[in-house]
């Protein structure tokens, strides 16, 4: 029994590592309809910037809050300088450029901070809880709590508040939101600098657990990216069922059958998932305009 | 001194290769060129339009970036510390040093094209390179075929073993690290060992090297767990290795961040048994990411991590003590035993070029077999035919941490 | 002057035009390692003509061909190795096994549409890499393995041929990409390169007259993978060596990378895109540290001012100059 908590407690918090970096993926979707490649990036810059804000004497909670602010100001300049200027290019096209700026953003971060692995602190002292002979680091609760405020505090922007149904107007029909009088621009705007503050918050509550270098945000983004795909891409709920699905299947694997295809099994069930359901665990119908 | 004289007509060659150089890489344009790329191959002309000199040109192929940075990046700093080192005193019998240095970012097929290029169009005349034991074994062809003494940062046995003509290597085997540490393991009358690994190419050789090699030393290995070198949490494989049958002690082998969080780890799911790790953690910055977890792991590393600890009339105290200084001032940071490969490497080269007083690569290769205790930051080095490494277990120090620092076990 | 009526084809003329610049490129070569930049860029070419295939005529993404390139490659390694296969045949057999693979998953996962698609590819493409470096005993494991590598010296001294081993390769990688732009160009042209094209524009549509979708898109992907495959187990061959990074994931990345950049629609866009990606980062050394950070900025501002890819952009300047100049 201590076993297999041990393993669901390892599950969940990798799980909400994977959840948390899904919904960063979630808002620039939603608004634009483009899986932003940089978003491991943001994650990365929430760590990298907090360590080395830290490290010039804020303390840690400045530094974080720095981190995020920069962050996000780093993703409103994605869109400003690199998204924005490619106009109507496909998505395709979009996606490249956010290929790009993952290669930019992390050949900077090298240049900037260095290459080295750093970690701070955890915020709430390093001694394991222990629950029915298992045990839990009070890092993965600041994890588990951050995945779900954020998760909380999506679901309403998204369909409670008049910029959050301008988000989802925009990624419908871009010309129908401007007809009505949206402003898209500003939207997209708001939707990358909310997206990469996401990020950051991400970065910032996973650095104690994970750690965290500049080279972090590809591994990251790939299985934050393959949990949204799980859940169904867009959809905040299944950014967090996806997410904690991933990371519990991988425990799971690790703990009863073998670490070394943990990862496969993972990659496994995301396909079988898929072909059965083809828009993810909470998509929607499969329905084609002609 | 003759080969020396005749390095002019090499330089000469050289300045044609550039000319030729930029066309060549106009012709790559042309291919492109219904794309526009002229500007491409105008800077590609600035690649390759480096002045002509007689200087002595080694090459370098390092994992400055991507998940071996941690590797690359103090060896390629010492590297550039060193050369400016060399040239400010004079050169090689005034000959100045100069160094082109590629980043494979640890990818094998890109190191084999560097290597390519360095043989081939930049004509250096030996090679120090290879992070990883991955992309040292995709170039060790090239410098086989075309007779350019090659010195790996890499840690695997398979690379000098079996001997190549032009292959040497630096560090320590991962063979010899298990075995260090089994030895240990049995001192202290431990004979069930739980084993961890990374699946990257350090954490994957180190284990099949130990598992080969436990019996032999009287370790039965109650458990084999392994983990990806991106993964956050171990806690699953440390549960199944807590409850392995008779566990005495648990050995990780690993590099990166990995290591770090499997010590977390251990400490988090009520371990007590000792825990080992490999020499693939030997930078301080493993006892600083790992934190109070780290207190009581022995692992087994080169003498340069406790150089001010090493007793006075210790042989290797004033190289290691001498490089660690160096290191520290002109970057700033702490130093590891990877940037320490290469000091030994580079150290090594420079010593056989000038044995050889020619820049012929194959004299340097057969001065550089010549090597005979040579003191470096690994140990004593003493090359044969048989032997590229030239280290033996007792180069090994044994170290344990506490209270936050390494500290030689006696 | 007459144009000679062949050449009046666009397909031959994509052809010749890439034929003269493989045979004209080498008069400009100072070394062998341009020999071997030049393979590198045939070889990449070869995969990338196929993904130009499946998401240049039939609009499907694949993020994970790199896993197919290493099926090739492994075929190529383990095959000689561990059962005496001789290194043609492994070359075919490392086709049979990408195509089958490719036709068996093919039907269900393209089904799947945009980024459902892409992640089903790439997870694909992760779990061939995956069984690559977990299996140690036949594949060397993450460090990779030896492969075996053609006897060309001997070859080319028997048959009196004056060329170096680097020469040959970079001559049979360039007849190899132009046999495999042929093969893309015709397809394109035949009646299953027009079904591609009709579900590129509407599934439904292509569905109304006749097509069926399922099979078009899967013989795609089959294709594809046999051009990945092929191009692996040359590279296989060329390098004398395997590793598990051929069939990453950030080599897929850069594969469909070259696709777009070059102008997804078109063989010799694909070729322009591999051309770009394989030379850029042998240039940008230039910048030491700041290789990443210029690559990085390199493709954004191509994408951005040449949003087609960098073919179908530049064309179109060129014809906007033309009407431009021709307005009186």
């Amino acid at each position: 029994m201590a076993e297999f908590l041990q393993f669901l407690f390892s599950g969940l918090t990798v799980g909400a590592v994977y959840a948390l970096v899904a919904l960063g993926f979630t808002l620039i979707h939603n608004a634009s309809g483009v899986v932003n490649f940089a978003q491991g990036e943001f994650v990365m810059l929430g760590g990298m910037i907090t360590v080395f804000a830290a490290q010039a004497g804020l303390p840690l909670a400045v530094a974080a809050g720095v981190a995020i602010g920069v962050t996000a100001l780093v993703g409103v300049a994605l869109y400003r300088l690199a998204i924005a200027p490619a106009g109507s290019a496909s998505v395709v096209s979009i996606i490249i450029i956010t290929m790009g700026a993952s290669l930019f953003l992390r050949g900077t971060a090298q240049s900037v901070f260095d290459k080295q692995i750093h970690r701070f602190p955890a915020f709430s002292g390093e001694t394991p809880i222990t629950i029915g002979g298992a045990t839990l680091m009070p890092q993965s609760l600041w994890v588990l709590g951050g995945a779900a405020v954020v998760f909380v505090a999506l679901h309403r922007f998204l369909a409670h508040t008049l910029p959050g149904k301008a988000v989802l107007a925009t990624a419908s029909n871009k010309l129908a939101a401007q007809l009505v009088g949206i402003n898209t621009h500003a939207v997209l705007l708001l939707a990358f600098g909310l997206s990469a503050a996401i990020g950051a918050v991400a970065g910032v509550l996973i650095t104690p657990l994970t750690m965290t270098t500049a080279d972090m945000g590809v591994s990251v983004a790939l299985k934050g990216f393959a949990a949204a795909m799980l859940g169904g891409m867009g959809i905040p709920v299944g950014a967090i069922v996806g997410g904690l699905g991933l990371g519990l299947i991988e425990a799971f694997t690790a703990g009863y059958l073998s670490s070394a295809y943990k990862e496969a099994t993972a990659f496994l069930v995301i396909l079988v998932v898929l072909v059965l359901m083809p828009r993810g665990l909470f998509g929607p119908k499969d329905v084609e305009r002609v | 001194m003759t080969t020396i004289a005749s390095r002019p007509s090499r330089a000469r060659r050289r300045a044609g290769a550039v000319r030729t150089g930029f066309a060549g890489l106009a012709g790559f344009a042309g291919l492109a060129g219904l794309a526009g790329l002229a500007g491409l191959a105008g800077l590609a002309g600035l690649t390759l339009a480096q002045p002509a000199r007689a200087d002595i040109l080694i090459g370098a192929t390092l994992a400055e970036t991507g998940p071996a940075a941690f590797l690359g990046e103090p060896e390629a700093r010492t590297l550039d510390m060193l050369v400016a080192e060399t040239n400010a005193a004079g050169g090689i019998r005034g000959e100045k040093v100069k160094l082109i240095r590629y980043d494979d970012s640890g990818n094998p097929d890109k190191a084999r094209t560097f290597a390519t290029r360095l043989i081939d169009d930049d004509q250096v005349v030996a090679v120090i390179g290879g992070s990883t034991t991955g992309s040292t074994m995709a170039v060790v062809p090239l410098f086989e075929q075309a007779g350019i003494p090659f010195v790996s940062l890499a840690g695997a046995v398979v690379i000098i073993d079996p001997v190549k003509t032009w292959v040497f290597k630096t560090p320590h085997t991962d063979r010899m690290a298990c075995e260090k540490i089994f030895t240990d393991m049995r001192a202290r009358g431990f004979t069930k060992v739980g084993v961890i690994a990374g699946t990257d190419g350090f954490g994957k050789s180190m284990q099949e090297q130990c598992l080969a090699v436990a019996g032999a030393h009287g370790i039965e290995i109650v458990g084999n767990e392994t983990y990806g070198p991106q993964d956050s949490d171990m806690t699953p494989q440390l549960t199944n290795l807590k409850n392995a049958p008779g566990l005495q002690a648990v050995l990780n082998a690993g590099m990166g961040q990995g290591p770090a969080i499997v010590t977390r780890n251990f400490r988090q799911v009520g371990l007590e048994v000792p825990l080992y790790q490999s020499h693939g953690v030997a930078s301080k910055s493993f006892i600083e990411l790992a934190g109070p977890a780290a207190e009581g792991v022995r692992l087994p590393a080169a003498a340069l991590l406790v150089a001010e600890k090493l007793p006075d009339d210790d042989p290797q105290k004033p190289v290691v003590l001498g490089y660690k200084t160096a290191y520290e001032t002109a970057t700033g940071q702490p130093v590891s035993t990877f940037g320490g490969h290469a000091f030994d490497a580079y150290k090594l080269l420079i010593a056989a070029i000038e044995r050889a007083g020619s820049t012929d690569p194959a004299r340097i290769r057969d001065a550089l077999e010549q090597t005979r205790d040579f003191m470096g930051t690994a140990g004593r080095v003493t090359f044969t035919p048989a032997d590229h490494m030239g280290l033996d277990e007792t180069a090994f120090r044994l170290l344990e941490i506490k209270d936050g620092d390494w500290t030689l076990v006696q | 002057m007459r144009v000679p009526s062949w050449l009046a084809d666009p397909r031959a003329r994509v052809l010749v035009l890439l034929a003269v610049l493989i045979a004209l490129a080498p008069l400009l070569f100072p070394s062998g390692y341009y020999y071997r930049v030049g393979t590198l860029v045939f070889l990449n070419a070869l995969t990338v003509t196929g993904l130009v295939i499946l998401t240049g005529y039939a609009g499907q993404v694949s993020l994970g061909h790199a896993g197919f390139f290493g099926i090739g490659a492994y075929a190529c390694a383990v095959g000689t190795s561990h059962f005496g296969l001789a290194p043609g045949l492994c070359v075919a057999l490392g086709a049979g096994l990408a195509g089958g693979l490719a036709l068996a998953v093919g039907r269900p996962i393209l089904r799947l549409k945009s980024h459902y698609l892409a992640v089903a590819t790439l997870g694909l493409g992760i779990l061939i890499a995956m069984v690559l470096t977990n299996e140690g005993q036949w594949t060397g494991g993450p460090d990779g393995m030896s492969a075996p590598t053609l006897p060309l010296r001997a070859w080319l001294r028997a048959w009196g041929v004056p060329l170096s081993p680097a020469q040959a390769w970079y001559a049979l990688s360039g007849l190899v990409l132009l046999a495999g732009a042929w093969m893309a160009l015709s397809l394109r042209e035949s009646a299953s390169g027009r079904a591609l094209r009709a579900l590129h524009d509407s599934e439904v549509a292509a569905r109304v007259i006749g097509i069926d979708v399922a099979r078009a898109k899967g013989r795609a992907f089959a294709i594809s993978a046999v051009y990945a495959s092929v191009a692996g187990s040359l590279m296989a061959l060329f390098n004398g060596f395997v590793n598990p990074a051929m069939a990453g994931f950030m080599h897929s990345i850069e594969l469909v990378t070259m696709v777009v950049l070059g102008g997804a629609g078109s063989v010799l866009g694909g070729v322009v895109g591999a051309t770009v990606l394989t030379v850029l980062p042998q240039t940008l050394t230039v910048f030491q540290e700041y290789e990443m950070t210029m690559l990085g900025l390199i493709m954004m501002v191509m994408m951005i001012f040449l949003r087609q890819g960098v073919v179908p952009g530049l064309v179109g300047a060129w014809t906007a100059w033309r009407g431009r100049r021709a307005r009186p």
